[in-house]
């Protein structure tokens, strides 16, 4: 409120007092700062570079990505500190929350930031592909994440959900010289078009039916509401389900994501499971858990399971045939978004916690893993097949060693951060009554055990193959790695602090079961 | 006399945004998906204006303003990507891209 | 009076004369202009008029991809016009707040241009 009322000071006699009817919206700087500091970082920096242009060095756009990063994530220390203090609050008319979920959600994705921004560092000299517009995207579409997970208004989670997709679709597109980046950056537009054409219709139609598209409002209407069986909100519902179904990558709305992943350059797939898949589950959890959750979650919750049922069997038994690493990893994103589901579908508080703190975990474990997949796969990507693994112990045994602990993690081995996340998901759906979701969860945890036990092996027990060209581990990349484990390891060891916080931040959000 | 009640638009809308979904499933050129997506998008803000009239509300009308530019980003973006896999080869046809499979 | 009918058509019949006056003055200017223009027929005369470009081969010829930078650009720039024309019309009751907001706006979309510009997109070479 600062900024403009000094300016209305200085400027009074030029400028037009607002008219007395009119009530200026009161803009908190401070409540929004984390966004407002991605957004302006990648304003900034396409500014500086585009001026100054060949006189930046290289290093500079991955400083100040990282700077952006962690500079945002620090703005979250005060805001918690707020929220701790005196609860949610909604900012902006009541456009953006500011509460213990948006925050937390905050801190993923700037790790996925900052993960993202050390491998493209070493990435993108090794393909010659050096260009300041990839980390500018990269902070363009965290801000649309952060917008997203702490959305109050639907039109603003739909802006944020552009935001997001759009920097994704271009950056999956940006490896000129791949002809598959490009397919798949075709791919993911047309399908992540149609999916946000959904989506939208689903506002529509949600708008339509409770005259309004903030969330608070749509709760209280529901709440409200004696019209249980209200078609056009129903329709609403669904339609919204299946465009973030598509978001997050959800069975039978998957068909884009093994291509993707596949075709994009890899840090950037590690970067989509991160924090794009935490924008659209936060998404999801927002509309569906909180402002739907109350009164509808009776509606909502079978095709809910239908989709976490669909996306556990396929990610974990389609995963299994596959024979390209980085496709694997891609069904494996499947399998998790069905466990993260899980979360979801509970439809409570320790839900809602646990899907987070699974984002969390998931967001170290995909960066760290397509770390691996972007090294093993040397200049140009082109060994990316399990064949290209083996013997990777007897080669670079601390690599090896890496990835394993990456992928036991994934298949949700204790004393890694994998299975207190597993163990979280499943716990909140059984404690909602959904336990048979819950049996099918671990079951198909141990068809895709399966599939990473099989990477492993080829890495420990098969010979490498004569005459592969040297394997590199450059220096960013490597602390990008060793940050990963150590997160892994660190979270499932002593998980206590950060599901506490988990804990916190969704405790005053989510109304409990009537 | 007969007239259009607010009911006919969302009825048109809806269809409009069928016909958008359906010819981005069925369709293989890029642009004429492209075209199926404007559809769909203009079949929502027709949906949002005509909700808007019935339940007396500004909103309504307010989010097209966001859709427009939603979608022209969108649009933009989408065409360059075709273009940069028409550079590669003559035609751009959804079935030629088809190097990832499986 | 009290005909809501009639109002609804009396906008019309205010857009109709504003079109009419249109026609009638565009009719005007080229009637004076083909009373005073000297007139001399040449072959050049008569092919299609193109920005100045001749025309060679036929219409379905290959554009330059420049064009279509120009293209998108200007998609871009022109769509968010759109939230500048419902300021402008509430500009006295937004007042300074209107203005702050507008120019914030403007000032990205600027950075935007300062972007191409520096890209070399808006520059024929």
């Amino acid at each position: 409120m600062s900024g403009p009322s000094v300016l209305a000071a200085a400027l009074q006699d030029v400028l037009i007092e607002p008219a007395p009817g009119f009530e200026v919206p009161s803009i908190d700087w401070a409540g929004i700062a984390p966004n407002l500091i991605l957004m302006l970082g990648s304003i900034l920096l396409l500014t500086v570079v585009s001026v100054l242009k060949r006189r930046v060095p290289s290093w500079f756009a991955p400083v100040w990505t990282i700077s952006a990063a962690v500079a945002a994530g620090c703005a979250v220390v005060p805001l918690w500190q707020r929220f701790a203090d005196t609860g949610p609050e909604t900012l902006v008319g009541g456009a953006v929350g500011l509460d213990g979920f948006s925050l937390f959600a905050t801190v993923v994705v700037c790790i996925a930031v900052v993960f993202v921004a050390l491998l493209l560092a070493d990435y993108l000299p090794r393909e010659s592909l050096e260009s300041p517009e990839w980390y500018v995207l990269v902070l363009l579409s965290a801000s649309g994440a952060v917008t997203m997970a702490s959305a109050d208004d639907l039109i603003v989670l739909f802006v944020g959900l552009e935001i997001l997709s759009v920097a994704a679709y271009v950056m999956t597109a940006m490896h000129r010289r791949r002809v598959t980046s490009q397919e798949a950056g075709l791919k993911y537009f047309v399908l992540g078009a149609f999916s946000s054409a959904f989506l939208l219709y689903g506002i529509a139609l949600t708008y339509g039916a409770t005259g309004s598209t903030n969330l608070a409002e749509i709760q209280a209407f529901l709440a409200g509401d004696v019209v249980t069986q209200n078609a056009l909100l129903l329709g609403g519902l669904a339609f919204m389900l299946v465009g973030l179904g598509f978001k997050v990558g959800a069975v039978p709305f998957h068909s884009w994501a093994p291509d993707v992943y596949q075709g994009a350059p890899t840090p950037i797939s590690g970067y989509m499971a991160g924090a794009v898949k935490l924008g659209a589950f936060a998404a999801l959890l927002r509309v569906f858990v909180v402002a739907f959750g109350p009164a509808y979650r009776q509606e909502w919750q079978p095709l809910v399971a239908v989709l976490a049922v669909l996306s556990l069997v396929v990610g974990a038994f389609a995963a299994i045939s596959q024979t390209n690493v980085k496709r694997m990893l891609a069904y494996s994103s499947i399998n998790h978004a069905g466990f993260i589901l899980l979360g979801v579908l509970a439809a409570s508080a320790a839900g809602t916690e646990s899907a987070l703190f699974y984002l969390l975990a998931y967001t170290f474990m995909a960066a760290g893993s397509f770390a691996v997949v972007t090294v093993v796969g040397r200049t140009g990507e082109h060994r990316q097949s399990l064949e290209d693994y083996r013997g990777l112990a007897s080669v670079r045994p601390g690599l090896a060693l890496v990835f394993t602990v990456l992928l036991l993690s994934q298949a949700g081995v204790p004393l890694t951060v994998g299975f207190l996340a597993k163990l979280y998901v499943v716990t909140a759906a059984v404690e909602s009554g959904f336990d048979w979701v819950a049996v099918v969860a671990m079951l198909t945890a141990v068809v895709s055990a399966f599939m990473y036990l099989r990477i492993v092996a080829t890495m420990y027990f098969a010979d490498a193959p004569e005459g592969a060209p040297a394997l590199r581990i450059p220096a960013a990349t490597g602390v990008a790695l060793g940050l990963s484990v150590v997160g892994v390891l660190l979270l499932g060891i002593v998980p206590g602090p950060v599901s506490d916080w988990a804990n916190e931040a969704v405790a005053q959000l989510v109304v409990a079961a009537p | 006399m007969f007239t259009f009640g607010d009911s006919w638009y969302l009825v048109l809308a809806a269809i409009i945004f069928a016909i958008g979904a359906v010819g981005l499933i069925v369709r293989r050129n890029p642009l004429v998906m492209f075209m199926c997506v404007e559809l769909m998008l203009n079949a929502v803000n027709l949906t949002f204006v005509a909700f808007g009239n019935l339940l007396g509300d500004v909103g309504g009308q307010t989010v097209v303003f966001f859709v427009l530019v939603v979608a022209a980003a969108e649009v933009v973006v989408g065409l360059a990507i075709i273009v940069a896999i028409m550079r590669r080869r003559a035609e751009a046809n959804a079935d030629d891209v088809s190097l990832l499979r499986g | 009076m009290s005909n809501p009918l009639s109002d609804f058509l009396r906008d019309y019949l205010t857009v109709g004369i504003f079109g009419s006056l249109g026609f009638v003055l565009v009719g005007l200017l080229l009637f004076i202009a083909w009373l005073i223009r000297p007139d001399r027929r040449q072959a050049q005369k008569y092919i299609a008029y193109e920005s100045g470009v001749d025309p060679i081969g036929d219409m379905w010829s290959q554009t330059q991809v420049r064009y279509y930078i120009f293209a998108l650009l200007f998609v871009m720039f022109d769509v968010e016009a759109v939230f500048i024309f419902p300021w402008a019309t509430q500009l006295e009751v937004f007042g300074w707040f209107g203005l702050v907001e507008m120019t914030l706006f403007i000032l990205i979309l600027l950075l935007g241009l300062v972007y191409a510009w520096r890209k070399g997109v808006l520059k024929w070479a």
